[in-house]
């Protein structure tokens, strides 16, 4: 939603703001000013800035949301002896403490930065705006950031991404997109992951899960897959190869202005933003 | 946990409008929240007092206008009110359905005192 020309006016808040509506004037006669801004405007603000970021270096950034424990990492350190190796890839990793999951990474020989929360739950667009400081675009095609374990929060935030990706393990059960709407919602790709475990838990239904899926509207593509087995992996590196070659396609027709190619990284940042969330 | 994240940033928002309108203090915030917007009302209510402590914002009342969940259908084109995890047309049962409210997170309106409207003094300008 932008905040220019009017599209966030829906028809369940359109009632609101009208001439005439609740919101035109108070009756205490006090200043009414209306905003129709996303709470999370500044935030929405530096996510497309790093998205020019990351399309100024024809890089295809892609988020992993999931529970904790649902096999991110796992998923990540089988990606990088699958995908192509034409493709080179960076990690950014989320957690609120360690640096175990970059080096787990690392010890792959793909280069990793780690981001360490504190106590907040989710990664937004101002922590990696900063983490980008560290990584020269130029010397990548695909960037992973693993977001914080949690099918809550990271939904809300836009981070620069071009691509959501949720997984869904079989030992949490099949109806978490029934409980967790929002997440599943903006998943671009649903992975239901750990399939090996599918013969011990035999109550997990993967159709139901996909019919959870369809209950909340998503058109995204399901890959059953495990990283263990090797399981699905062929049709997840397709999938990041095909939205590797799509978005440089897309770039190839709508060029980043040139302010933005030659935009070293280093400039006029002043944040004011505070880390201070609760947990 | 993430609506203390949201309310500073809400408040952030609602301080520049104040500053930039010269208010003495702002004495409400409406906000719109659908169900899909991932933000729990109550949650940011109980984050308002901490974000707001010490800002021009700090007295206001804050009004949470809880938004609808409506889809259009792509097939039969019906528009109908739905629970935010069952967005399938109660009219045809088609899943392929379009949002068309109930993921807003929106900052609607903010009301201001001023000086002007208190009919008293102007404040100092900054």
């Amino acid at each position: 939603m932008c905040n220019t020309c009017g599209c966030n006016i829906t028809p369940g808040n359109e009632e609101l703001i009208r001439p005439g509506g609740k919101l035109a004037k108070t009756e205490s006669g006090n200043e009414a000013v209306t905003v129709l801004h996303s709470l999370l405007h500044e935030n929405d603000h530096t996510a497309s800035h790093n998205r020019e970021h990351f399309d100024s270096h024809n890089v295809l950034a892609i988020n992993l949301m999931s529970s904790p424990g649902a096999g991110k990492t796992a998923l990540l350190e089988a990606s990088i002896k699958q995908l192509d190796p034409k493709l080179r890839i960076a990690v950014i990793e989320g957690d609120l403490e360690t640096e175990n999951d970059a080096e787990r990474i690392r010890k792959h020989g793909v280069k990793a930065i780690q981001i360490a929360t504190g106590s907040a739950c989710h990664l937004d667009a101002h922590m990696i705006h900063d983490a980008l400081h560290n990584l020269d675009l130029s010397e990548y095609d695909v960037v992973f950031i693993e977001n914080v374990g949690n099918l809550v929060c990271p939904a809300s935030f836009d981070l620069g991404q071009h691509q959501n990706v949720a997984l869904l393990s079989v030992p949490e059960g099949d109806d978490k997109p029934a409980k967790y709407p929002v997440m599943f919602r903006s998943a671009d790709l649903v992975m239901i992951s750990k399939t090996d475990l599918l013969p011990y838990l035999d109550d997990f239904k993967t159709e139901r899960t996909r019919r959870y899926l369809q209950d909340i509207a998503s058109t995204a593509p399901i890959i059953e897959l495990s990283s263990k087995s090797g399981e699905g992996m062929s049709d997840w590196a397709d999938w990041v190869a095909q939205q590797a070659a799509e978005r440089r396609s897309y770039l190839e027709a709508h060029p980043v202005a040139s302010e933005h190619k030659h935009h070293t990284h280093e400039h006029e940042h002043q944040h004011t933003h505070s880390h201070a969330h609760s947990s | 946990m993430h609506e203390l994240a949201i309310c500073q940033s809400l408040i952030d928002q609602v301080e520049a409008i104040a500053h930039e309108r010269q208010a003495e203090s702002v004495v409400s915030i409406t906000i719109g929240l659908g169900a899909l917007s991932g933000v729990e009302p109550q949650l940011l209510k109980h984050a308002y007092p901490v974000a707001s402590a010490g800002t021009v914002a700090r007295d206001a009342e804050l009004m949470i206008d809880e938004l609808p969940t409506r889809i259009r259908c792509n097939a039969c084109e019906t528009e109908s009110d739905v629970p935010p995890n069952k967005l399938v047309c109660p009219a045809c049962g088609e899943w392929r359905t379009t949002l068309i409210s109930g993921d807003e997170l929106l900052l609607m309106s903010v009301e201001l005192q001023t000086a002007e409207n208190r009919g008293g003094d102007a404040p100092p300008t900054s």
